[in-house]
């Protein structure tokens, strides 16, 4: 290995943002042929070296060096022209383009005189996708007709039409089940033999363990240590990653003891036959004060659907909703909100952050809606909440003036929940908090959800990580192709295969285990 | 030692602030203005007590003048472009209101009725411009297009297809003092322009109005999911756009006491639009800044004034006026400040490379 040269090699690079380092003087060298794993919590720097690398950011020093060609980008084409493709978490693709469109956008075939020969383009897309395992895609279906774990193999399918010697993969696994992250990796195992360089960044371990070949880890901007993968245990990583030993992590995995609802205790929030066509079939559930009832299901079971009935953000279309006793319609969230029913958006940036707004405001924007526009917070009122939850969830950096959009994953995410619990909830739906966070930040959020139900709020907690709904959750609601299929009670003898069982043994139909 | 140079690292950041924001470009901009015109006319700075109006005369004096009617409608749009929309309709809304109010005049109703129908037809027209946007879900850009249209259509209509002149009926003296007379010597439109424009501030950043409509403006969706209820806002906005549009026609019909149906308020959209771009407010929607819209509005009026000082050929007036919006914009873009330092940056990676072929 060490007599192949490096295709990348960046060099000291510094990122300043207005009052804060990025990135301090971090080291990252690519290899042909290798997968290479950015590894660190988050807000350790991962996202703004890949965009240093895409020429997304300007780097304030330091160097970028591209098969030995020192490079300065000045936007993301220059980056693309050196040969680095990206495939991002959120796909990036034309949705309403066609497949074979998106493969070859801005590669079009042309005949002498310019114009663009489309048969010739499908086909040869279709070639590209015939490569990489996919000749079964029909080209000239709209992208948005495939499931996001498709258009993101496409998206790497074009990254072999434009030639690049570097491809980027950030967070690609992060809403793909295991069959299609297995898929992904066959295809990321072929584009790494054709002597592409891969930089790979996930928040799963087990995957960058099973795909990469050397990790560089880095902490607070800083870069850490570059080492092989198979050389170093992973409480080692995690310990680099975080900068604790491995020892302090421990005792995040334990259960919580089940609480069970006293005799005769009223629930807070009761459904009968709750549902809406097309979306959810009606369900039956009942969550009880201080009580964490956990959605489990496959994507696309029909979690989020439900929960969003829950808060009005869709309407069902049958059934009742007794909350606190009373009868309640939730025709829009600003009602749900004012009965104190909040829920935490799976989908962070599309319905969740408002990104150009601070810290501040998305905290406050949510109580503030509560009140009505013409009745603003008391500012000693809004300061006293702003610092309470940025405190409580340690949002970082805790600056409250910084605009949302410039802080981490996690960290939107913990400024999303204070936003919710401002609101002073009594029913807190929380949809995939930890999805796409480090260790350090989920294990802060799972407390922050035991400390809710513990002060008496009723949380529904969706996750698609079993271990976690097996953790937290007091009753487990099991769902499966948009039917609630099992409600289990979780006591000591349940774990996560109990759940899978449950759902690939169940005939969603007749309800019953087969 | 460190000290010092912690504080001269503070004076250059603060001086990059100040160099980055569009509100420093406008005053410069308008400081440059004004010395063009000084140049060209010595007495352009040069102010007299006007016996006869009681008021401060002088070309500064009829710039704030006209500045008020361009205050107006760039505050209105502020709002409506900080929710990424449009309205291309408040040139028509001035026509419209300046008819309202004239044909009521030489009917003989009350001034003071007068005025009031003028703002409820305004306002009128902004609400249906809301409903359409908020509650049918139509493109600003349509909408507030086919209003714009249909608003001149309107004003004919109201007058019979006449311009019509209420400068000889009796009793007109409040309204005419709204666009000409003067409080303490300074012109009562302009004065009244800047407590509405100061009122609509409040209330944008004194009560939760400004985020909300910055909210919504940056991700509608989100805040739908906040409990705010987008299509509440979006209406508002509109309906205060065509509000203030009623307000700047009384201003531009009352100093002549006439409406021309076909020029009052013509262009005016455009005026707007560009205050509010150069004050610093993204058409995108989002973050909006209501003293920059304002003092965009005044560097319209002073450019309106710089082409009648300097005696610009007629024909030439809309050129000339797109030059300089387009040297204010270019002085503002971000690009141009950072040009100095990607030259350095150049220069590095240029030495980089050499050492490297070396």
């Amino acid at each position: 290995m060490t007599d192949k040269k490096p295709i990348v090699v960046m060099k000291g690079i510094t990122i300043e943002f207005p009052g804060v380092k990025a990135l301090d003087n971090v080291d990252l060298s690519l290899y042909p042929g290798e997968v290479h794993a950015l590894m660190g919590e988050n807000g350790a720097g991962k996202s703004t070296m890949i965009k240093a690398l895409t020429g997304v950011y300007k780097i304030n020093a330091g160097s970028i060096t591209v098969e030995g060609k020192p490079q300065l980008f000045k936007g993301t084409l220059d980056a693309q022209n050196a040969g680095i493709a990206t495939v991002y978490q959120e796909v990036n693709l034309c949705t309403n383009l066609s497949i074979g469109e998106n493969v070859m956008l801005g590669h079009e075939v042309r005949d002498k005189i310019g114009m663009i020969n489309w048969k010739k383009t499908h086909a040869k897309a279709a070639g590209f996708l015939a490569e990489m395992g996919l000749g079964s895609l029909d080209t000239h279906a709209p992208l948005s007709s495939i499931s996001i774990a498709m258009q993101q193999l496409v998206a790497i399918a074009r990254s072999m039409v434009i030639d690049a010697k570097v491809l980027i993969l950030d967070e690609p696994t992060s809403s793909l089940d295991a069959n299609e992250v297995e898929e992904l990796f066959a295809i990321i195992r072929k584009v790494r033999d054709s002597g592409v360089a891969i930089l790979f960044v996930s928040h799963f371990l087990d995957q960058v363990y099973q795909i990469s070949d050397k990790m560089t880890v880095l902490r607070n901007g800083k870069f850490i240590k570059e080492v092989v993968t198979k050389d170093t245990p992973r409480d080692e990583l995690i310990g680099m990653m975080i900068g604790k030993s491995a020892e302090e992590l421990s005792q995040i995995g334990t259960k919580k003891t089940r609480r069970e609802p006293e005799p005769g205790e009223k629930p807070i929030a009761s459904v009968h036959d709750f549902g809406k066509k097309g979306s959810i079939n009606p369900v039956d559930m009942d969550i009880y004060k201080g009580q964490i009832v956990g959605f489990a299901g496959l994507l696309g079971s029909g979690r989020t659907e439900l929960a969003r009935l829950f808060f009005g953000a869709d309407k069902a279309d049958s059934g009742s909703f007794t909350f606190n006793g009373h009868k309640l319609t939730v025709a829009d969230p600003s009602t749900a909100l004012r009965n104190k029913i909040a829920y935490s958006t799976e989908n962070r940036r599309d319905e969740g952050i408002i990104g150009d707004l601070t810290v501040r405001e998305n905290i406050l924007i949510a109580l503030q809606a509560t009140r009505g526009m013409f009745r603003p917070i008391p500012k000693k009122e809004a300061d006293e909440v702003v610092d309470k939850y940025i405190k409580e969830l340690n949002v970082r950096p805790a600056d409250p003036n910084r605009l949302i959009k410039n802080l981490s994953g996690g960290n939107q995410q913990k400024v999303l929940i204070a936003r919710w619990l401002a609101t002073n909830p009594e029913l807190l739906i929380l949809d995939e908090p930890t999805r796409g966070i480090d260790i350090g930040a989920k294990a802060e959020i799972q407390q922050v959800v035991i400390d809710l139900a513990g002060q008496g709020i009723g949380v529904i907690f969706i996750s698609s990580e079993l271990d976690e709904v097996v953790r937290l959750s007091d009753d487990i609601e099991v769902l499966k192709d948009r039917h609630k299929i099992k409600e289990i009670e979780n006591d000591d003898t349940v774990s996560q295969e109990t759940i899978v069982q449950t759902i690939a043994n169940t005939n969603v139909n007749s309800g019953k285990e087969e | 030692m460190a000290e010092e140079k912690k504080n001269a690292e503070e004076k250059t950041s603060s001086f990059k602030k100040l160099l980055s924001s569009n509100l420093t470009w406008s005053v410069v901009a308008f400081i440059v203005l004004i010395i063009i015109c000084t140049i060209f006319d010595h007495g352009f700075l040069s102010l007299k007590w006007n016996t006869n109006t009681g008021g401060l005369a002088g070309p500064l004096i009829t710039m704030i003048q006209e500045s008020a009617r361009y205050l107006m409608i760039a505050t209105g749009m502020t709002l409506v472009i900080s929710t990424a929309g449009i309205d291309l309709s408040v040139g028509s809304t001035m026509a419209v209101a300046g008819a309202v109010a004239m044909q009521m005049l030489i009917g003989g109703s009350n001034v003071w009725v007068a005025i009031l129908c003028a703002l409820l037809v305004g306002l009128l027209i902004g609400c249906v411009n809301g409903a359409l946007v908020s509650i049918l879900g139509l493109q600003p850009f349509i909408t507030t297009l086919i209003m714009m249209l249909a608003g001149r259509g309107l004003a004919k209509v109201i007058t019979s297809g006449q311009n019509a002149d209420a400068s000889s009926i009796a009793g007109i003296a409040p309204l005419r003092w709204m666009a000409n007379g003067f409080i303490v010597g300074i012109p009562a439109n302009f004065i009244i322009a800047i407590i509405i424009v100061a009122i609509v501030g409040l209330l944008a950043r004194k009560t939760a109005m400004g985020m909300m409509i910055e909210s919504v403006g940056i991700n509608p969706e989100a805040s739908r999911m906040t409990g705010i209820k987008p299509r509440r806002i979006l209406f508002m906005v509109y309906a205060i756009s065509g509000l203030l549009a009623a307000v700047a026609g009384l201003f531009a019909t009352a100093s002549v006491m006439r409406v021309d149906v076909v020029k009052t308020g013509q262009d005016l959209e455009m005026y707007a639009i560009l205050a509010v771009v150069i004050g610093g407010t993204s058409l995108l929607g989002g973050k909006f800044s209501l003293l920059g819209s304002a003092f965009g509005a005044i560097i319209i009026a002073m450019i309106r004034k710089t082409i009648i000082t300097l005696g610009v050929d007629a024909a030439a007036t809309p050129a000339f006026f797109a030059v300089v919006v387009i040297i204010v914009c270019v002085m503002q873009a971000p690009k141009v400040h950072n040009l100095s330092a990607e030259m350095k940056r150049k220069r590095a990676l240029k030495a980089q490379s050499k050492a490297v072929a070396a």
